[in-house]
């Protein structure tokens, strides 16, 4: 299985620096450094002089992929997008361009963020299983109709309403929680009890469906006949074998989610007042921050494989069948 | 099993209950320990990137830096026209004028003759700096955190975790020392431009620097600017300095009531000079050190940024006089009483409209702004179109308080193209025809009544109310677009526009060379879905003079650049002053202002002669008769011209609760938090009045639940209790 790793862990380095390529090119379609710089400086009374100044101290006066202007390997490696790439393989994600440094910023923004999505993520899973189960449960029946009905329904409306409505019922009618904003150690929880309950809401639908449909299949095959026969009561059957097999696919797709809950969500952090790195995304790509969009895209891919990794090996472990080699 | 749920949702309710008789209603975002605490409340959208008073420019860094810098100058808090008092000057500048040779002339001397001018500012003794570890000295006077070492910053993540602190008296050199740091090679100041052309020597002191920067030895961030020597700034005594500058510059008083011009000690500069603080986000552009009322004592943009008042602040007092009414208004009950009122100023990060304009609703913010969906709820219209709060604000005690802006949004003219500009001298003359016509069709009135709730006032030359050189009534109108009639100005009709685009060459918006429609290209940067509308309402305006309005959409980046490069023709600008002075205005349209080879603020690259050579004569003048006139001579030539649309100047409208007193809002002068009052206690009532828990909810959830189940669970007992084969 080691070796396994290994080999994903390099086949990781081409296409991180696709990635980092694709986002490189993508942003400087849009914004050239000129414009980077004019976003920094402000408005008013910004000279051609200041703008160079900028570019110069910021590495940003260089060509973007290809210096023509230097000899041999320097063509490459003299240009913005080596200098600005090569250092985030070691995780130096360098300065944002108002001068903070990026990695503690992401190192005292992931709390916030994974405040809200760890609980989302857990009481999410518990959530939509014991729903699911509960459907199958009382499959054929009026609330597997309308349970259905409802998931769909609730997959059919934008987070940002759960999110209005949200904050509108709980917070400003029934004043139970703050609407918005964020504390350290226990004062956050009066914060984070709305924000985790939309955000539990807002994706139910589509999984409650998702393991719904895996249970159902479980229940088709012939293990379940064979409890059945045996004379065990739905509840035990259901329980005991019907969610231990359903397990797998549920765990494999949970796993590789995992890593990502540390970016955080974009929309609930910026309605909530959430100081997470989903909001720092948002500002930075507002603010045409390369240096932190580029950091949080090489965080978020890199996060991305090592899910997909831990997928691997998850399988390994609920499936004995399965050997990585 | 039931009753074990019932008895489990009657705990939680209980325990709801009782926490609800605590000290706080449950939806209070504050901390309990704040209670009845004398705190303002207020919000930032945007995270400010510079709180160094050298580079720090826009509004949402200066509502900070304004409260903590002490520039020797301010506006006084009550009196309008705007008024610069002293700050921590003992007096206003003397200001004298040399000639090249550099003998001093009189006051009334002709600008032309005046080669230098000097700015001697004394400044009142014993005022102190906020409590800083920068100045803190050990037993053997040496600085103690000027050199930290790896032990001791490993225990430092924030200003606040030095144990020690210390002050010192501010002095003159502490003045000199932030006029040198605006020529620094590492800071970026965005007047450093401006004030190159003025400071004497400022441009050659700022070549200086970088080469002595580059003679620093390795590892070493710190450039003492007080072992280079800048020509333009002199320290006299402890007390007094004077400033240098080419010619006559009347408006330079305005910038030393901005933080540019605010005093940096040198000993701050140096502490954070130090790589590891650096590394620590430890700077000077996010832990400022001033002498001013209040002090950062909590800096996390992300999340709230918190001043709290400074235990040094030297003696100031709340004004005794002010204008006609604000005795009446409640605005001098505080008279002659010392400042700061407020102890604490809690700002908290409220990036979205609708949670901020709730909590502002709940009590939980004291003031706010009023966006376009929350206008109906908030402000009516009554008797003649005066806006005051509705039925509902009014009940919760909530005032309106209105000013204008001295700002100006309007529609531009690119003066290079060769349909609105003109290239030669035929041309130009019916270009200038045609933007006279568009000018009386597009009804700013209306614009304002349908776009902007009524908050604006139609511009009648760029220099807005409030600012010397406007003038209000009959003879302000601009005649080329008003009558004045029945004692108001009124809209020419769209026949005299018509006739004036016949004139133009285009009679029925028809061109009369070439037979094409006439259509012209208005360049917006990306629109949202409710911005379409007011492009439409654009279109009909052109199209009352049958002509076509082609919108282009661009992004902001290609909107700027196309500006810049003169390829623009119709476009949508504003301007905010930076002081109450028409040359603040006026400049816009300065032809060696322009944008295009000139990359000044001119974005139409507007450029007349006699306008140009009135601008030089009248931005060097005092305000009186003599200028008065120059300026309406200069607004004259730009009515006639018609290089803008001339557009609307804002009304700002701003809400507060009845706890937020002293408020006399504005947009020039931003160190006013030390006059605000707040009255604790009645706000803690309120809060407590307007945010009681409603309980019923919680009672319905488990209801809804068993009424839901309870069918289904007996439905599927019976299905479990049933045989396989029903008997026959």
């Amino acid at each position: 299985m080691l070796s396994y790793i290994v080999r994903r862990l390099f086949y990781a380095i081409p296409i991180l620096i696709g990635v980092n390529l694709l986002t490189f090119t993508l942003f400087f379609v849009v914004n050239t450094p000129d414009d980077m710089a004019r976003m920094q400086l402000g408005i008013k009374y910004v000279t051609p002089e200041a703008i160079e100044k900028w570019k110069v101290e910021r590495g940003y006066d260089k060509p973007l992929l290809f210096n023509s202007e230097v000899e041999k390997l320097e063509k490459l490696t003299n240009t913005i997008f080596f200098e600005k790439s090569i250092s985030m393989f070691v995780f130096e994600f360098g300065r944002s361009d108002d001068g903070r440094d990026i990695a503690r910023e992401i190192k005292s923004r992931m709390m916030p963020s994974l405040a809200i999505a760890l609980p989302v993520f857990v009481l999410g899973l518990l959530v939509y299983i014991t729903f699911a189960l509960l459907i199958v449960f009382f499959r054929a029946t009026y609330i597997d109709f309308w349970g259905v009905v409802i998931c769909v329904a609730l997959m059919s409306i934008s987070s940002l309403f759960y999110i209005i409505v949200g904050q509108f019922l709980v917070s400003k009618l029934w004043h139970w929680v703050p609407i918005s904003g964020y504390g350290t150690g226990l004062d956050a929880t009066k914060f984070l009890l709305l924000p985790v309950l939309i955000g539990v809401i807002s994706s139910a639908g589509s999984h409650i469906r998702w393991y719904r449909t895996i249970f159902l299949e479980e229940m088709n095959k012939e293990y379940v006949r064979t409890a059945r026969a045996k004379g065990l009561s739905e509840r035990i059957v259901l329980f005991r074998h019907v969610l231990k097999n359903a397990l797998i696919p549920i765990l494999t797709g949970a796993v590789v989610v995992v890593p990502l809950l540390f970016l955080g969500s974009l929309l609930v952090e910026s309605f909530f007042g959430i100081p997470g790195l989903g909001s720092y995304t948002i500002d930075a790509i507002n603010s045409q921050d390369f240096a932190i969009v580029r950091a949080m895209v090489f965080l978020g891919s890199m996060l991305y494989i090592v899910g997909l990794i831990l997928t691997d090996i998850s399988y390994t472990l609920v499936d004995p069948r399965i050997r990585l080699t | 099993m039931k009753f074990l749920l019932i008895k489990f949702w009657l705990l939680i309710v209980t325990t709801v209950q009782l926490t609800a008789c605590g000290e706080n209603n449950w939806n209070n975002p504050y901390a309990a320990s704040e209670t009845g605490e004398n705190i303002l409340y207020s919000v930032f959208t945007e995270r400010p990137k510079h709180l160094d008073p050298v580079q720090s420019y826009s509004s949402n860094e200066i509502q900070f830096t304004a409260q903590i810098y002490e520039p020797p100058l301010q506006y006084h808090y009550l009196k309008r026209p705007f008024v610069l008092i002293p700050a921590t000057a003992e007096e206003m500048p003397i200001v004298k004028y040399f000639d090249a040779e550099g003998i001093q002339l009189s006051d009334e001397a002709h600008s032309n003759d005046i080669v230098y001018s000097v700015y001697e500012i004394s400044i009142k003794p014993e005022i102190f700096y906020q409590p800083h570890p920068a100045f803190v000295m050990d037993e053997q006077d040496n600085w103690l955190y000027h050199a930290l070492n790896e032990q001791t910053l490993a225990s430092i993540f924030k200003l606040s975790d030095f144990a020690y602190t210390d002050t010192r008296e501010l002095e003159a050199e502490d003045y000199v020392y932030q006029v040198k740091r605006l020529a620094h090679p590492r800071l970026h100041s965005p007047i450093y431009g401006l004030m190159a052309d003025y400071i004497v020597g400022l441009k050659e002191y700022a070549a200086a620097l970088k080469n002595a920067e580059l003679n620093l030895p390795e590892g070493e961030k710190y450039l003492d600017l007080r072992k280079h020597r800048l020509e333009g700034v002199q320290v006299i005594d402890k007390y007094t300095y004077r400033i240098k500058i080419h010619g006559k510059y009347p408006q330079f008083l305005y910038w030393l009531a901005m933080p540019f011009f605010a005093p940096i000690p040198w000993e701050a500069d140096r502490f954070y000079s130090q790589l590891g603080l650096m590394q620590k986000n430890i700077t000077l552009d996010w832990y400022p050190v001033g002498t001013g009322p209040y002090m950062l004592t909590e800096n996390d943009p992300n999340l709230r940024m918190v001043l709290e008042k400074n235990p040094n602040f030297h003696d100031e007092y709340y004004p005794t006089k002010g204008m006609l009414g604000d005795d009446e208004s409640g605005l001098l009950k505080d008279a002659g009483k010392k400042l700061p009122f407020i102890d604490k100023v809690i700002y908290t990060r409220e990036k979205e409209s609708i949670p901020r304009w709730n909590k502002f609703m709940q009590g939980y913010y004291d003031a706010s702004g009023i966006g376009s969906d929350s206008f109906d709820q908030a402000v009516q219209l009554v008797g003649q179109g005066e806006a005051t709060v509705t039925e509902e604000m009014e009940e919760q005690g909530i005032r309106l308080e209105t000013t204008v802006a001295v700002s100006t949004y309007y529609m531009g003219f690119n003066m290079l193209d060769p349909v609105v500009g003109g290239r030669n001298e035929r041309e130009r003359e019916s270009a200038r025809k045609l933007r006279q016509a568009i000018s009386i069709a597009v009804d700013y009135e209306e614009f304002i009544s349908i776009f902007a709730n009524g908050r604006g006032i139609p511009a009648q030359s760029p220099i807005s109310p409030g600012i010397v050189g406007y003038r209000d009534g009959r003879e302000g109108i601009n005649s080329i677009v008003y009558d004045w009639i029945g004692g108001q100005p009124q809209r020419k009709s769209i026949q005299t526009a018509k006739a004036l685009l016949a004139e133009a060459g285009y009679p029925n918006g028809i061109d009369r060379k070439t037979g094409a429609p006439l259509i012209l290209y208005f360049d917006v940067t990306a629109r949202s879905s409710e911005d379409r509308s007011k492009l439409d309402w654009m279109r009909k305006q052109f199209q009352k003079l049958n002509i076509q309005l082609v919108v282009r959409s661009t992004d902001y980046n290609r909107f700027q650049d196309k500006i810049r490069k003169g390829n623009a023709q119709i476009f949508e600008w504003g301007w905010n002053a930076d002081y109450p002075d028409p040359e603040n205005f006026l400049f816009l349209l300065y032809g060696p202002q322009r944008k295009v080879g000139n990359s000044g603020e001119n974005a139409v690259n507007y450029d007349n002669t006699e306008y140009n050579q009135l601008f030089e004569q009248m931005k060097n003048m005092e305000n009186g008769p003599e200028r008065q006139l120059i300026i309406d001579r200069m607004v004259e030539i730009l009515r006639y011209d018609a290089p803008w649309l001339w557009g609307y100047h804002p009304k700002d409208y701003g809400l507060y609760h009845s706890w937020y007193q002293n408020v006399k809002p504005n947009r020039i002068s931003n160190n006013n938090i030390k006059y605000f009052k707040i009255d604790a206690n009645l706000r803690e009532a309120k809060r407590r009045e307007w945010n009681e828990p409603v309980f019923w909810p919680i009672a319905l959830i488990p209801i809804i639940l068993m009424i839901s189940f309870v069918p289904a669970v007996g439905a599927f007992r019976r299905h479990e209790s049933s045989t396989a084969v029903r008997k026959a």
